[in-house]
């Protein structure tokens, strides 16, 4: 017999599954609305041209493949710090902070929750938003955290729910650990307006608590990577020294590259420099050191000139795209004699849309259009095409109605 | 983005390299691989899951056993994938300078059933002392015996002896005597791919179904911890494995970069010999991979370090690598100074 009879068969990824099944189905109108990964409007795989450019370079210098320190690419995580921060952050200059290379987002989180629960004592308390990228629930549960919620979309307006999130904020344990979405949430698209982010900081500083913040899209969700990047900002302005995870996959189309970075806040340059040593010996028991070559492609981005200006382009570029795609969603299910309101389409920002449309109405769209999405009625608009769209509001009306 | 488990050529032709063509688990479909950030990845990855699967839903008071000693990391790898019991077995005999075979063997009798025991494929690192053929069918015999569970590193092969089956050997061995295993391999080495990350853990179950299972919950598993892997170097792995030519070329570099490592052995031994340096030399020679085990003590280490500028383990451990024809006569000179000045 064998050791792992009694090992149980694990459920599909619920996002990566959706992928997976798509790619079964033999309907030539099928589409793929489910992971959130960018797609030009022909529905193809786009890579920038910067990223092009930045690979011809690394090519022609014939680099070695030597590994990388523990802590990663050094000019790729400054550039990170940097990118998010803003050049002008008091925290950056005076290198009150530690950025690590992660394996996109998904490892950078990981570091962070590892690095958390053996640090962070005084809470086991992790809060996500309700909902949040399903991904992050596992992700701190196998870091050994527990995970709590707190009010955030409201599913009768498809919007922030505003007063009951800063009510259950001000209910949490101080000193408990806090998850905030930087920009473009995900899955619902929703996030708060800066003033309501000026109440959330005063609220989490009030409550003492430590602020985690997740960005995955600096850039896709308004086109401005400074815009996106405001709310991180604002909170370290107010004195308030957050963990940050970022990820490349999706603003510069580094996806199968891995390219992330994991930062945190410090009091000072001597306390970054201790934080670093435990962030790297989490590190090398994981996976010794990280991949180089997306990181090697985002810095030389990030830290030429031209290519850096060439990169914001092209991000503005997906970021009016996918706003355009949403515009056309809501002109369309107008002209298919939707009665419903769809203006959350619009007022939502980011590469993911919450339609509002429930289980067995997205059961519906799978199996009877081969239009694939989460169970929770999230549709990446990344997928939608000019060419499709008006098949996907069709459906959505057929199911609606 | 890749599959969560990997790129499938890179994922179906890394574990062929490990098992052999002609392998018996993989004819009968029972094998499944999981690509990881290297080797460190796909040990900790493969711990994880014993962690959570092997002998019940929690086995973080399951012993595991590794040499002593070993690469410090294995340490690090199952303390922070929750094992609370972590043993050393016998392995290195300082005085003879070789394999404490006995000791091996004893602490296996000895170790509880269902024990957990981390084997090095070949090229043992640190001491590059590995079992011979007939050692390895008395530890095998043992394990069965013992109910005992062999997780393989596989970090060299090809690189030790320069032939990728002999290499593998053990590995095989362990499959044709129908053991499950785990088999974490790297290319950082043998490919030069060190910075790309690449690496595979292959599983060897009795079944496919058994198999089958296995990898979904791994799936759970890497889905936590990185998602999904880096496909560059996978890429790079898969296309050289599955094109003739470059296989046959591949081959051929790693049995160049192989035969330097002898010659750098046998270069320094005969140095050594040759200026009567005290103590006998041909552990050098008799080990293999890209480690040796001088048997320099810590204070002759630090006299390398401090007086000399050459930098190596406090273990004494030596990378054979970084020997040259040019730097022989000054590292044999100097080994040469530190063991007749400091005792």
């Amino acid at each position: 017999s064998s050791w792992w009879s009694h090992v149980e068969m694990g459920p599909p990824d619920p996002i990566l599954g959706v992928t997976e099944a798509f790619k079964r189905d033999t309907n030539s109108k099928k589409m793929n609305l489910g992971v959130g990964a960018y797609r030009d409007d022909n529905g193809k795989p786009y890579v920038l041209s910067c990223v092009r450019k930045a690979e011809a370079m690394i090519a022609s210098k014939k680099m070695d493949k030597e590994y990388l320190p523990i802590a990663g690419l050094v000019d790729f995580t400054r550039a990170s710090a940097e990118l998010a921060l803003g050049e002008n952050s008091e925290a950056f200059k005076s290198s009150r902070y530690v950025t690590v290379q992660g394996i996109s987002g998904t490892g950078s989180l990981r570091i962070g929750a590892n690095f958390l629960q053996r640090f962070f004592k005084s809470s086991r308390d992790v809060y996500l938003p309700k909902p949040s990228w399903g991904n992050h629930t596992p992700i701190f549960r196998d870091a050994g955290l527990q995970l709590q919620a707190y009010r955030y979309y409201d599913p009768k307006t498809c919007s922030l729910d505003f007063s009951g999130a800063m009510d259950d904020i001000s209910k949490i344990p101080e000193k408990s650990i806090i998850l905030l979405h930087a920009c473009a949430h995900n899955p619902t698209g929703v996030d708060p307006r800066q003033e309501q982010w000026k109440e959330i900081a005063a609220l989490v500083k009030k409550r003492n608590l430590l602020v985690y913040f997740d960005m995955a899209y600096q850039g896709f969700a308004s086109g401005d990577i400074n815009r996106d990047a405001w709310a991180v900002r604002y909170f370290i302005e107010q004195g308030i020294n957050l963990v940050l995870s970022q990820s490349y996959a999706k603003n510069m189309g580094l996806y199968g590259e891995r390219a992330g970075a994991f930062t945190v806040i410090c009091s000072d340059a001597e306390e970054a420099k201790r934080v670093e040593s435990q962030l790297k010996i989490l590190i090398r028991p994981m996976y010794s050191n990280p991949p180089l070559n997306g990181a090697r492609i985002a810095s030389i981005i990030l830290n030429t000139p031209d290519l850096r200006e060439e990169w914001l382009t092209e991000v503005k570029g997906m970021a009016n795209r996918i706003i355009s795609m949403r515009t056309q969603l809501v002109s369309n299910l107008k002209k298919e004699g939707s009665s419903h309101n769809w203006q959350h389409i619009t007022d939502q920002i980011g590469m993911f849309c919450f339609t509002g449309l429930k289980p067995e109405q997205v059961e519906r769209l799978i199996k009877e259009f081969s239009i694939y999405m989460t169970k929770d009625g999230r549709i990446s608009v990344a997928g939608v095409t000019s060419g499709n769209v008006g098949y996907l509001a069709h459906a959505i009306h057929q199911v609606t109605k | 983005y890749l599959p969560i488990l990997g790129l499938p050529e890179f994922r179906a032709n890394a574990s062929r390299i490990a098992l052999g063509d002609d392998s018996p688990a993989i004819k009968e479909n029972r094998i499944g691989s999981v690509q990881s950030l290297g080797g460190t990845g796909a040990l900790r990855i493969g711990a994880e899951f014993l962690r959570r699967w092997y002998n019940g839903n929690n086995n973080t008071a399951t012993p595991v056993y590794i040499s002593a000693p070993s690469w410090e990391n294995h340490n690090s790898v199952f303390v922070d994938a929750g094992f609370k019991d972590i043993r050393t077995y016998h392995y290195w005999d300082a005085a003879k300078r070789g394999l404490d075979l006995q000791g091996l063997l004893g602490d296996m009798e000895k170790a509880p059933e269902f024990s957990i025991f981390i084997l090095h494929a070949c090229a043992h690192n640190p001491t590059g002392t590995d079992p011979t053929p007939d050692q390895w069918k008395q530890i095998a015999a043992v394990m069965k015996r013992r109910f005992l569970f062999p997780f393989f590193d596989s970090a060299y092969q090809g690189f030790a002896s320069g032939s990728l089956d002999k290499d593998a050997w053990a590995v095989r061995y362990f499959v044709s005597e129908g053991f499950e295993l785990f088999c974490a391999q790297s290319f950082s080495k043998n490919f030069g791919l060190y910075n790309e990350r690449v690496g595979n853990l292959t599983v060897v179950g009795k079944d496919a179904d058994n198999v089958q299972r296995v990898l979904s919950q791994m799936e759970k598993i890497v889905r936590t911890t990185w998602s999904n892997p880096p496909s560059q170097g996978a890429r790079i792995v898969a296309t050289t494995l599955s094109s003739p030519q470059l296989f046959a070329e591949w081959k051929d570099n790693v049995k160049t970069m192989a035969d330097r490592v002898l010659l750098m052995r046998s270069e320094l031994r005969s140095r050594l010999e040759s200026l009567g340096t005290p103590g006998t030399w041909n552990h050098i020679t008799e080990q293999i991979g890209m480690f040796s085990f001088t048997g320099l003590n810590p204070k002759q280490v630090e006299y390398m370090i401090k007086e000399k500028h050459i930098y190596l383990m406090a273990s004494g451990r030596i990378n054979m690598c970084g020997l040259t024809t040019k730097n022989l006569d000054y590292v044999a000179k100097s080994i040469h100074e530190a063991v007749t000045k400091i005792q």
